[in-house]
């Protein structure tokens, strides 16, 4: 033991990193000698400063690139044509992400046990197509048919997660395999006349189309969700202070409470008149949110979710926790699937069709781009669902802007190509630095 | 030495093991006393770690009793030998990186609280346990990859702790460390006996094992080669035991320094 430990009060942790000020701590003890090598963050704004400077230099950036990006993305776009930050375009933004954002929900669980699910755009194609089949040829109830679709996902995701965490073929094979195979069926199902229109008048798809509206477009419903949001981090935040300060832990002050629910709820509210001016908040986008809220408290805080994160981190220290491995690895990729599917539902909702390009072309670099964008690493063990959100953003901007000055097909390649490029480059620096900080 | 309580907590009768044509354990007598530090030393291949791992339960025992308390028991899967209160902590550390401390130290045994993993009570009774080992990192939440080895070690000796087990196995629980973290992984061992736990060390280190274990078993090719009370052994005699002779080359060279001294 150091000769501190002698002095020093035996309090292992009373000086949390981030959750709170010395003067806060109801645990503090009367003397507390400071081993010097303590993460001790100030008080007030100036420790949020440090403690800010510190971490980005230990290489947690944390949604730092993304919010830069989107502020370049969106003042290049603008620059170019002026009707990009238009309420109209952002309104386009906000539903045309939801469909990949899915499945890039399905990826950060794959991301997060450090691997790769190469099908998610062909499942998500597959996927429309079964539910195009079940409805039109067999007439066949919407809701019943999206949920043998998602059913298949699930199925098609375990399957590929069976080989992978059972027979022990490395999972990027497995998907790349199914990349190709699972294009394969969904061409076979869709034969010769190679569109199947699905009737955009009822069931699923007009939940999901592009002039469904939640609350019917009135313009208390996008404050309804933005108050919704804000209220809920409100009450959770000050219930988990009232719990800790029972316990006796340290707990976020009250001013940092405050300072972030402000900032979700001037992002939200602001969000909100934004669609407001369009048509509303698309009921794409709002599923698309609850997804993320349920998959966020899953991964956070259920044992499921825990057992994910430990898999990612360390699969030996898992197994000897007595963590079921090959049960946690084939539900990711079940999970993946899942997810897959009910993109697809997404892209048939918004052509209101099941087609030989569904969940084609670069569907798939674009939701691996937007969960690694939003910082879920590709090594394994980092990342919040979050990402698929804020990577979403960046991405759908982008293909929207290019869309706005009419570029072709090729130039969106390359710039998708560059952008998944980019954002790889930034989590492999920022490990590498994290490692250097002794942060990975 | 401290007092030790008269009824094994943990009693090995002539326990052997054999794989295929290797006999890696014959007759294997041990004992731990609650309270009681005993280090199992002994050569490579001496059988050191098969025998802890027939008490972890990784390697059924194929003759002899393991009693528990006095009682015999059957330890058939690593499940048993936690279920009695047997935790063992293994040399390469098995804790995740991204993981902060208080979830390495629940992990896979989380507690709930209406469903929902508990945070806060895990993070409370974490900084308990912390505190009363005089355990020192930085914080609980902080992810393991930032805590040096030392530190990592007594998380998780710490998280063996949680399961309240009364027999603690310690597979070269130094073999890494530097100077402090092995001083600090001792003053933790120390302060397991406090806790009257039965603690059964194994090292390639004498200088530990004459800092902190109450009595030295010494295993030579699979049999017991004498158990000795550590304060009144020398290192010699230790040495002595664990080669089979008492001319080996430890003691020839002492020898040789002793002559050089007196020239």
């Amino acid at each position: 033991m150091s000769d501190t430990s002698k002095t020093v009060q035996p309090d292992p942790g009373s000086e949390h990193q981030n959750t709170v000020a010395p003067s806060d701590d109801p645990t503090a003890a009367p003397v507390t000698v400071v081993d010097p090598r303590l993460l001790i963050r100030d008080e007030g704004l100036k420790g949020y400063v440090t403690e800010f400077k510190r971490k980005v230099k230990g290489g947690e950036l944390g949604s730092l690139p993304v919010v830069i990006g989107l502020i370049v993305i969106w003042t290049i776009f603008q620059l170019q044509n002026d009707r990009f930050l238009s309420a109209d375009n952002l309104s386009n933004i906000s539903y045309y992400m939801s469909a990949t954002g899915m499945l890039a929900i399905g990826l950060v669980f794959v991301l997060l046990l450090g691997e790769i699910d190469l099908s998610v755009g062909s499942v998500s194609g597959l996927a429309s197509t079964v539910f195009a089949v079940f409805v039109v040829t067999h007439g066949m109830n919407g809701w019943l048919a999206l949920f043998l679709a998602v059913l298949t996902g699930i199925g098609i995701g375990a399957l590929q997660g069976w080989f992978f965490a059972r027979i022990g073929v490395p999972a990027f094979v497995v998907t790349l395999a199914g990349f190709l195979g699972w294009n394969g069926l969904m061409l076979w199902l869709l034969g010769t006349s190679g569109t199947i229109n699905i009737p955009a008048d009822q069931g699923p798809i007009k939940l999901l189309g592009q002039s469904s509206f939640f609350m019917d477009q009135a313009i208390i419903g996008a404050y309804l969700l933005a108050a919704l949001g804000v209220l809920s981090m409100l009450v959770g935040s000050f219930g988990e202070q009232r719990r800790r300060k029972a316990a006796g832990v340290p707990f976020r002050p009250t001013s940092e409470i405050l300072l972030r629910v402000g900032a979700l709820a001037v992002a939200s509210f602001a969000a909100a008149a934004v669609l407001n001016n369009a048509s509303g908040v698309s009921n794409a986008l709002v599923i698309f949110l609850a997804a993320l809220v349920i998959v966020d408290f899953v991964l956070r805080r259920t044992t499921y979710g825990r057992k994910v994160f430990a898999v990612g981190g360390g699969i030996e220290a898992a197994r000897r926790a007595g963590i079921n491995v090959p049960m946690v690895r084939i539900t990711v990729f079940a999970i993946s699937g899942g997810f897959a599917a009910i993109g697809g539902m997404f892209f048939a909702g918004q052509t209101a069709s099941a087609t030989l390009n569904a969940g084609g072309g670069n569907t798939l670099m674009l939701a691996i781009a937007a969960a690694v964008i939003g910082g879920t690493s590709l090594f394994g063990g980092r990342g919040t669902v979050w990402s698929a959100l804020l990577g979403m953003l960046v991405i759908q901007s982008i293909q929207t802007g290019l869309d706005l000055l009419n570029m072709n097909t090729s130039i969106q390649y390359m710039i998708t190509g560059a952008v998944l490029l980019g954002a790889v480059v930034i989590d492999s620096v920022s490990r590498k630095s994290q490692k250097a900080a002794g942060r990975a | 030495m401290v007092h030790v309580s008269a009824t094994p907590v943990l009693a090995l009768r002539g326990v052997s093991k054999r794989f295929g044509a290797v006999q890696a354990l014959t007759d294997v007598e041990l004992e731990v006393h609650p309270g009681e530090v005993v280090a199992l030393v002994g050569d490579n291949g001496a059988g050191k770690s098969t025998l802890v791992k027939t008490i972890a339960g990784v390697h059924p025992i194929d003759e002899g009793v393991i009693e528990w308390e006095g009682k015999p028991v059957s330890i058939n899967r690593p499940h048993d030998a936690q279920g009695l209160g047997v935790a063992t902590v293994y040399q390469d550390l098995a804790l995740c990186d991204n993981l902060d401390v208080v979830g390495n130290l629940y992990l896979g045994r989380e507690l709930l609280h209406r469903g929902v993993i508990d945070e806060v009570s895990m993070e409370k009774n974490a900084r308990e346990l912390l505190s009363t080992l005089s355990i020192r990192i930085p914080s609980v939440r902080i992810p393991i990859a930032s805590l040096s080895g030392g530190q990592r070690q007594v998380v998780a000796i710490a998280r063996a702790l949680i399961g309240d087990p009364k027999v603690v196995i310690l597979d070269e629980p130094t073999a890494a460390l530097g100077v402090e973290q092995t001083a600090q992984v001792l003053d933790l061992v120390e302060r397991l006996r406090e806790r009257n736990l039965g603690v059964i060390l194994i090292s390639h280190n004498m200088a530990d094992v004459k800092a902190v274990a109450d009595t030295v078993h010494v295993l030579r090719l699979g049999k017991n080669n004498g158990s000795f009370p550590v304060k009144t052994t020398s290192h010699e005699e230790i040495i002595a035991a664990i080669t089979g002779a008492t001319d080996n080359a430890v003691t020839r060279r002492a020898g040789r320094r002793d002559a050089e001294a007196a020239k």
